[in-house]
Order: structure tokens, then sequence, then C-alpha cells
């Protein structure tokens, strides 16, 4: 079964917490995590709301392999209306708290309505009871978990919570879990401060023993494992650089996007990346990587974790940043390093440290400092709003003001904390924002790699990788090597991908698998675990409908085909340097043949036959 | 051969594997919170460090026993608990130096590794082999082994 069939309500308004049976008539058809709270928000809140308001609702979801012994079975999402680009917004998470919901016997929380004061979450098991937060209101990430653990004398408490940038309105805030593991895009957390919701708090002992078929799921959950140790980036690559691995190759590639992606390849690469993690420091004979860390069940383990040399000028005399913490993954190497043009990886790992203990998103953070750099050098921002900072590419204390600004929410944070769309419409710039429906584009510039232009600009949430990560086969070859720089064939590859990923987002295991996984490895594990028949014909399903139910959301959210674009920077200056040169996006070639595959009009909505093929309503979302 | 677990904390991932394969093992479910086997972390010093129940030879909580509820298993040599005899009295959970009998309140019984056995399922899950069961007399050896090549190393370079 896997599911624990219960769904937790928790009215914010008026302070209930109530249980609920799981509709298992839609875990059929959706799976679990992102599909199936996705249709509980499509079936619950009206897409036009406010969402910052009472109307939007939050849930937090399990997949029915979170909890279990599949490997990286520890997943959970945050899924709720957007207040960054009014889409529909879901931010997968890894850490512990998603398996300690379904050992407490949870598949789901649904937040709704909003409290007038500040509140947390406590749940043991069966019990759940919303209390007040008033002392933890204003308070960091950090010591939001540290006060919870100390209250409940429970070194196992696992926490989620928002950070004081969630709390000063910033706009890309994150759910933040286990420290420094994000629910991190699209502003999930700002919806979470918004209900004055501070704080998660779960207990379970109770464990997951509601397989289907146990010993199938034992036996193939372990064979599975192996085939994730075998491979060379699940094996070898992932656990010894983390993401990281990446930074070399995409700048090799030219799709390193740079200096508000002006530029396609960074000069400091090599001086921010995996490899750099790895150098032991002069100045105390450490290196700035510590150890790799895994999340809940997983066997790649991916995650790192660091320190910064403490004669570094962003942590002098601050001794409560000299230990370990979360450190670099490429996402967050890219944003706070090339795209501000900085190689200062101890400027970085700060920067990074402060997006965890106050909970807001790297990348949109870093993608908004560049677009926030390039109005200052155009003399739109000036040293009088910056608190006497130069806010030029390459300054490393740029990056670390700025970081501590958005944390705080003080003076110019705010400005920053609107993100990169609002701030250059504030400064009447809109053209050098770079984002896709108001959200910051991730570390793969789609002039080097063409099939990550379409991917970007018809992702559900806005600009994304984790949507349909076609670089798996246009540079890394995997399933199978296309070629980068065309655009023949790649509507069907992010297709591919999109539905793919899709279904992996809503079964509770991680979509960095899917490196070594297809949908093949995968189904026998949720068909060992869960009634019904799960074969990857029906994953791929799962993950189409999941999809157009998304796109039905923003349709009627008001976000159009229109908004299936890209900044026109992509679209018309051309890559300068490495093997894109003289490359632009190739956008025009690709999205008429991508509506048609996916059975939707020339303006890109779904058609009545598609919705009919995937049981979806007729009339789309109200 | 007697065999016993051997950890390596610096290999650890803090994944908890063991705790599943542990709990899934000895209690039919999924559930670290009913392992036998704990994953420590210290995350200010970036350390994971996995800790269970060594089967000290003068076992404390095996003389501590009023009603002769643990015992040795000849075979593996493990400490067990009869838990038809178990009275749930806790007093070996007092005289383990090391903390790892615990009370289980689910079925008023104690619990404590017992090797699986003699096939640990800890070792079994560990993807990194930070747990291994091996021959009781040469837990030590890996460590040796891997001084003694630093040492080779030195005396090389000072060639």
């Amino acid at each position: 079964m896997a599911w624990t069939q219960k769904v937790l309500r928790i009215n914010l308004t008026n302070g209930s917490c109530q249980e609920e049976p799981l509709n298992m008539a839609w875990a059929q058809e959706y799976l679990g995590q992102r599909g199936l709270a996705t249709k509980y928000l499509c079936e619950e809140i009206d897409p036009r709301c406010d969402a910052l308001g009472p109307d939007n609702k939050l849930i937090m979801a399990t997949g029915p392999l979170t909890g279990t012994m599949a490997s990286t079975g520890g997943r959970y999402s945050v899924i709720t209306k957007s207040p960054l680009t009014h889409t529909v917004a879901c931010s997968n998470s890894g850490g512990f708290i998603g398996a300690e919901m379904k050992m407490a016997g949870w598949d789901m929380f649904i937040f709704e309505g909003q409290s007038d004061a500040p509140v947390y979450l406590y749940v043991h098991n069966d019990s759940a009871e919303l209390l007040p937060a008033d002392e933890l209101w204003g308070k960091s990430v950090w010591e939001t978990d540290e006060l919870l653990h100390q209250k409940y004398q429970d070194p196992q408490l696992r926490i989620s919570c928002v950070g004081r940038a969630a709390e000063s309105g910033c706009l890309y805030a994150a759910v933040m879990n286990d420290l420094h593991r994000a629910a991190g895009r699209s502003g999930v957390g700002t919806v979470m401060a918004a209900k004055k919701l501070k704080a998660v708090a779960v207990r379970g002992t109770k464990g997951v023993g509601n397989i289907k078929d146990p010993k199938r799921f034992f036996a193939v959950t372990t064979e599975q494992k192996k085939v994730l140790a075998d491979n060379a980036v699940t094996g070898e690559g992932l656990p010894a650089y983390g993401t990281q691995v990446l930074m070399n190759v995409i700048n090799e590639a030219g799709a390193m996007p740079t200096r508000n992606m002006k530029e396609v390849q960074f000069e400091g690469a090599q001086k921010i990346s995996g490899e750099a993690m790895h150098e032991i420091r002069e100045s105390d004979g450490k290196a700035n990587l510590t150890t790799n860390a895994a999340c809940f069940a997983c066997t790649i383990a991916c995650g790192r974790i660091s320190t910064i040399d403490q004669g570094h000028f962003s942590v002098k005399n601050k001794p409560e940043y000299w230990g370990n913490s979360g450190g670099l993954e490429y996402e967050s190497a890219w944003a706070l390093g090339s795209d501000i043009g900085v190689d200062d990886i101890d400027a970085l790992t700060y920067a990074n440290f402060i997006c965890n203990e106050d909970g807001y998103d790297p990348i949109s953070f870093g993608s908004t400092l560049a677009a926030a750099m390039e109005l200052y050098e155009e003399g739109l921002i000036t040293k009088e709003q910056t608190h006497g900072v130069e806010l030029k590419f390459g300054n490393p204390e740029a990056l670390t003001k700025a970081a501590e600004w958005v944390a705080k929410g003080e003076g110019f944070g705010l400005e920053l904390g609107l993100g990169s769309k609002r701030l250059c419409e504030k400064y009447k710039r809109p053209e050098l924002s770079m984002t896709v429906k108001g959200q910051e584009f991730p570390a793969y510039d789609p002039r080097g790699i063409q099939g990550m232009g379409l991917g970007y600009a018809t992702a559900n949430r806005g600009a994304c990788h984790l949507r349909g990560y076609t670089v798996a086969s246009e540079i890394l070859g995997i399933p199978e090597k296309t070629d980068p720089l065309v655009t023949e064939g790649k509507p069907a590859l992010v297709k591919a991908f999109q539905d793919a990923t899709a279904a992996v987002d809503s079964s509770g295991l991680c979509v960095f698998t899917t490196f070594a996984w297809t949908l093949d490895n995968i189904a026998p594990q949720i068909d060992a675990a869960c009634e019904g028949e799960w074969t990857p014909e029906k994953l791929i399903e799962v993950g189409e409908r999941v999809w157009n139910l998304e796109r039905d959301f923003n349709l009627a959210a008001g976000i159009t085909g229109k908004d299936d674009t890209l900044p026109k920077r992509l679209l018309t200056e051309v890559a300068q340097t490495g093997p894109a040169k003289g490359l632009a996006n190739n956008l025009q070639e690709m999205l008429p043949e991508y509506y048609e595959l996916r059975g939707w009009t020339t303006e890109g909505v779904p058609t009545q036959e598609t919705r009919q093929r995937l049981g979806l309503s007729a009339q789309g979302h109200r | 051969m007697l065999r016993a677990l051997k950890i390596e904390p610096e290999k650890c991932t803090g994944c908890l594997q063991c705790e599943l394969a542990c709990s899934l093992e000895n209690e039919g479910v999924m559930n670290p919170a009913k392992s036998r086997i704990k994953v420590f972390t210290f995350h200010n010093e970036g350390r994971f460090s996995p800790y269970t129940c060594t089967q000290c030879e003068e076992a404390w909580c095996l003389h501590a026993c009023p009603v002769e509820a643990i015992v040795v298993n000849a075979e593996t040599g493990a400490k067990e608990i009869l838990e038809d005899v178990c009275v749930g009295c806790k007093v070996c959970t007092i005289a383990c130096p090391f903390g790892t009998v615990n009370y289980n309140h689910d079925n008023g019984k104690v619990i404590k590794c017992d090797l699986c056995g003699g096939d640990p399922a800890c070792a079994k899950a560990c993807p990194t082999e930070c747990i291994t069961y091996v021959d009781i007399d040469m837990t030590g050896y890996d460590r040796m082994k891997a001084w003694a090549a630093k040492d080779a190393d030195v005396t090389e370079s000072r060639a």
C-alpha cells in the first residue's frame, strides 16, 4: 500500500487540526507528492487567488516511497500557488522530515486559511496541535530549529520552518528543513510566512510497514541500489563532488551563464568548482569540503558539508560561522559565483550559509543580485542605495553584504527580495531580468544547451532545470547523447523528460537517481510497494497528466502560451565564446512542435482530445 | 569463526539505511525509532557516527538481569534477550555503560542488537561499507594496514 492513507488538515484561521482519509482514487491517477498534492490544490483553491492571502493553501506532501528503504526514499514537496510567478509552485526537498511525516502516519499536511498570530504545528504520531510561535517569530531558521529542539528535548524531532527572509516578504523565500535542506524555489516559504506559520515539528515512531509485497520490495530496492552504486555519476561523481561535479563540464560546454547571462563562460569557474572544494587551504590545512552527506535513505549522498576559512573577511570575529554546515551545490555556486562574476569560494560558501540560515533561494537571489549589478553599472542604482557598497560584478563584499540584507529584510535587501523581474521593472529595464514567468534561471545557458531553452519556456513554475533536465542527454549523454547546439528532436526530448520527472517527483524518490535509473528501474519499486499495477507506461501517463493539470492551473490563473518565452537577451544576443559561439536560443523552432506533441492548440491550450485521454475535466480549471 | 560488527564512522553519510534494515529485520517495519543501531549526527563537526552494542565478553547487562533473560548465543557470541523471560525491569538499561540496551514501551521488553543471528542486516544494507561484519579477532586489521601503508610511503619519500 505504502500510502498511510491519512491527511492532516490544518485550518490556521480557526486553529483546528483534523484527520481525513486520503483520496485513493486520486492516488491511483496522481501517485503522491507533487502530482497528488497538485490535484488537491487544483480542486480546493481558485487559481486566481492572492498567493499571500488566506484563500491560498499550502500542502506538504510525501510520496508513497517516502520513508521506505528504497534509495533516496525521503523526499517531500511543498505545493502552493507561488507569489513570485503566480503559477502553481512545487518545491521538492530531501533531508529527513518527509520520512518523519510518514513515520508519524501522515501522507500530507494541508494548511488553509491564515493565522492572526504566529503559530507552529507540532505533530507526534496521531496527535497534532497548533501552538503559539511568538517567541520563534523574528528568529532565523537555525535559531528556530535549536529552540524547538531545546523545548522538546527530543534530538529526533524533525523541523521545517521559515526564516527572517520569508517574514520580511522576500518573494523567493524557502521552506527549510533539517537546517540546510530546502524546498527552495518559487517562494513557497513566503506563503508559509504569510499564513503566520513559523514551523512544523514532527516526530513519528510508528514506522512504515504497509508495503504491498514486502519480500519483492526488499529484493527490488536492494537490486536497484546496486545499479546506483555501479553507475559512474551516482556511484562516484556525485558522492565525491556533489552536483558541483558539473561546474567545469558546463563551463567547457559554453553553457555557464555569467554576469547576468551576458556571457556563457566564466573565467573563474575552476576556483568555485567541486574540485576546488577539495583543495587544502593554506590557513588551516583543511579543505572547504569536510564530508559528503546523505538525505534519508539515500545511497548516493551528494550533499556537501563545508567550512569557511576562519580568516576570511566574511566570518572574521564571527565564530558562529566557523563550524560545518551545508556547502555549495552546483546551483548555488553558479548563482552566487559566475552569475555575479565572483570567484571567491569562501564568500560563496558564506552566502550559501546565510541563504540556509534565513531560508531563501540562492538561485533567485544570485540572479536578482546579478540584475541589480547590471543596473548599478548602468548607473540606475546608486551607492547611496546600497549602503556604500560597490554593487559591481566580481565584488565578493557585494555578495556577502547583499546576502545579509536579504536574510534580515534590511534596506536594499527588501528590493533584492522582490526578485529580478520586479526589480528590473521598477528601474524601467525589464529586459535585464533573466526570468521566465517571473522566476529566475538556473545554471544552464540555453544558448549552449538548446533543449533547455524550450524546457525553461514551458516549465510550469517558471524557469527551472528540474522540470525536464535535458542536460542529461544534451551534455552527459544520458540515456543517449544528443547535440546540445541543435533544436531538432528537442521538443520530443523535452516532453519525455518533463513527463518522466513529474512521475518521479510524485513517488517520494529523488530525481538525481535518474542519472542511473529510468522508469524501468523505478516502476518495479513502486509496483512492489503500492496498490495497483505500476508499469513504466503508467508512470509516463501519470507524469503527463500531472503536467497538463499544472498547465490547466496556470491557464486559469491567467498565465498563457504568451508567457512561454525567454528573455530577449537569450533569443537575440548570441554567445561570444565556446562551442555555442554565434548562437542564440532558437525557441521559435521548437515551441510549435512541442505544443503539437503535447496535444495542445497553437495557443498552448490542451485540446479536448488530450483532456479526454488523460482523464482531465472538459472545461479545464474553473 | 566468530565475527563482530566493525564500524568506521568516517565512512558514514548519515543515510539511515542501517536503521531501516535493522527495524525491518527485527520489527517487521521500516522504523528508525525501533532500530537497535543508531546513527548520530554531529552537525557542527560534519560527522556521522553509527553506534550499537559491541557484545561485551563480560556483559554488564547479562550479569545485571535478575531473571536471566539475557543469554549468550554460542554460535555468534551475541547477548540475546529472551522475550518471554524478560519482565521489562530495565535494570540492564542501567547496567550497560554504553546505553545500547533500551526499553521498548510497545511490548514492555528491552531491545538490543543480537547480530541478527549471525547475518546482521545493518552491515548488508550499509552502502559505504562503514558497517562490516568481520573476524572478531581482526577488527583492527584494515586500520593497521592503512597505517602500515602510510609508513611505507613515508619511507619511500625519504629514500
